[in-house]
């Protein structure tokens, strides 16, 4: 018996459906429930982490992530003009940067900027605390990713935009200021909330640098919690706790995307 | 910097143009008076745009002299920026500024290069949006605008900037046939109110009706020159007329029985 083009279809959706449901089934009758609630899911551990993972360590992670999305920012920006610059060892020096923090794992830097400089240069010290080690360790190596999206950014805003801008008698300068760089802004922001959101994770490396009570964040804090308990249930809390900020995140850059898309 | 009104707004000598092996301008001189209209004609690869683009020195040229308004273009010391901004250039494809409303277009220059206060920039802007007649549009981004409303914005654009010459390259080309009566009309006015036009188009019964003097290039060099009527009408070289004929009949182009000389 040889079935229709679209009876066959159906099977093999029906088909795919029953699947899904036989995997389900078995994940909720095979699972120890109890078991896996006492290891993940206490309540009076659940509580007693509040409020201080949103008070202490979710403030913490954000300011982290902030301060090393503002240096690179600003320090990517810097680079990527570097790149473009007419000026050759601007170029080099801005390349030779880039191509090393690319290569460099940024728990290495994040030790490099907390322990290496300190012990170099005993007599300074980073301004800011471990905030300031924590956005300039995360921060040199964003600024090298970033330096290459925002370059290729201001690449993609057509020629005819800085010639229409150097007509009108406006200087190369500052046609890149109010023209080609707001305009590149515009196009690089999917790729810089990606980097956003990997920094507000690589915060979590701020352990290494020794916190205390007050510059906790939420993954050290997690691990403490799970350390005194000893138990599963505060990663659970942390983890659920990053996704405070990436989801609401996700929302603000689609927002931003449809407002700039008018704007183009 | 000197100015004389003996002096004409163009004046190009012995202008000379490569890109790489390839030269696009083979010696041209070329003078345009104080409150004249030239159209500029001639088949693609002619090197017209090239010619416009040399007058405000987007192009380098590779040899040769060019004066606007007494002042030497093609002094390496010349202070370009000063001087761009008495030159007006409206684009083929428009390059207005999409990040920026059409009021902020119009304004940002004036502000940021002649540092006119925002109120003054914005009275000289809603003057030329009158001027052009979209007085209606001042709040709307070049993406919300037809070809032609943005080509006429353009205009607006570089008129704010006061300039004492306007170069166009092409301005109507990129437009469906329907709007390109809205953009002649606008610049038809321009010319009627003195201003002096470098013009390069295809638009025929513009040139014969606008302009004081068409200039017909072919192969990077000035094959004529003269009143409309003469060049358009009644044009003494053969390349003049194969041209002519091909633009203002095309459908009869292979009953000539012409060799393609024209092409490139």
């Amino acid at each position: 018996m040889k079935l229709r083009r679209r009876q066959r279809e159906r099977l093999s959706l029906w088909l795919q459906y029953l699947a899904f449901v036989a995997v389900i089934a078995v994940v909720i009758f095979a699972a120890d429930w109890g078991r896996l609630r006492e290891a993940f899911f206490r309540v009076d551990i659940i509580e007693s982490m509040f409020p201080t993972i949103i008070t202490v360590a979710l403030r913490n992670t954000i300011l982290y992530t902030l301060g090393a999305f503002a240096f690179g920012l600003v320090f990517g920006t810097v680079l990527a003009l570097m790149r473009l610059s007419r000026v050759a060892p601007y170029r080099w020096v801005a390349t030779a940067y880039i191509e090393l923090f690319r290569g460099l794992p940024a728990l290495l830097v994040l030790f490099l900027v907390g322990y290496g400089i300190p012990i170099a240069f005993p007599e300074r010290e980073i301004p800011g605390g471990v905030f300031g080690s924590i956005a300039i360790g995360l921060g040199l190596t964003a600024a090298a990713y970033m330096a290459e999206t925002i370059r290729a950014g201001i690449q993609a805003v057509p020629k005819g935009q800085m010639e229409a801008a150097r007509t009108l008698g406006m200087s190369h300068f500052t046609a890149m200021r109010t023209i080609v760089i707001p305009q590149a802004f515009r196009i690089v922001i999917p790729p810089l909330t990606n980097e956003l959101i990997l920094l507000t994770k690589d915060s979590s490396l701020a352990y290494v640098l020794g916190v205390t009570a007050q510059t906790i964040e939420v993954t050290k804090f997690g691990r403490d919690t799970l350390n005194d308990r000893v138990n599963a249930t505060p990663l659970l809390v942390a983890g659920l706790t990053y996704l405070i900020i990436t989801l609401p995140l996700s929302q603000v850059v689609r927002r931003l995307e449809l407002r700039y898309a008018k704007a183009r | 910097m000197t100015t004389s009104p003996s002096q004409p707004a163009v004046e190009i000598r012995d202008l000379h143009k490569s890109f790489g092996p390839l030269e696009v301008l083979k010696g041209i001189d070329f003078e345009v008076g104080h409150g004249e209209v030239v159209c500029v004609i001639g088949p693609s690869g002619s090197g017209k745009s090239t010619l416009l683009r040399c007058v405000n020195l987007l192009e380098e040229p590779t040899a040769g002299k060019i004066w606007v308004n007494g002042t030497e273009m093609t002094d390496p010391d010349v202070e370009i920026d000063a001087v761009r901004r008495g030159i007006g250039m409206v684009f083929q494809s428009f390059n207005l500024f999409p990040h920026l409303t059409v009021l902020d277009n119009l304004t940002i220059a004036q502000r940021r290069v002649l540092r006119r206060g925002r109120a003054e920039a914005e009275r000289v802007a809603r003057a030329n949006l009158d001027r052009v007649g979209l007085s209606d549009k001042a709040g709307a981004f070049p993406a919300q605008l037809s070809g032609g409303q943005q080509q006429r914005v353009a205009i607006a654009r570089s008129l704010s900037m006061d300039p004492q010459l306007m170069l166009f390259d092409e301005p109507t080309s990129a437009l469906d046939p329907e709007l390109v009566g809205d953009v002649l009309t606008v610049m038809r006015k321009l010319a009627e109110d003195g201003m002096t036009m470098m013009v390069v188009t295809h638009e025929m019964a513009f040139a014969r009706d606008v302009a004081d003097r068409v200039v017909f290039m072919d192969g990077g060099v000035v094959v004529e020159q003269g009143p409309p009527e003469e060049v358009l009408g009644a044009p003494r070289h053969e390349r003049t007329r194969s041209f002519l004929s091909r633009v203002l009949d095309p459908t009869h182009v292979a009953q000539l029985g012409r060799p393609d000389e024209t092409a490139g």
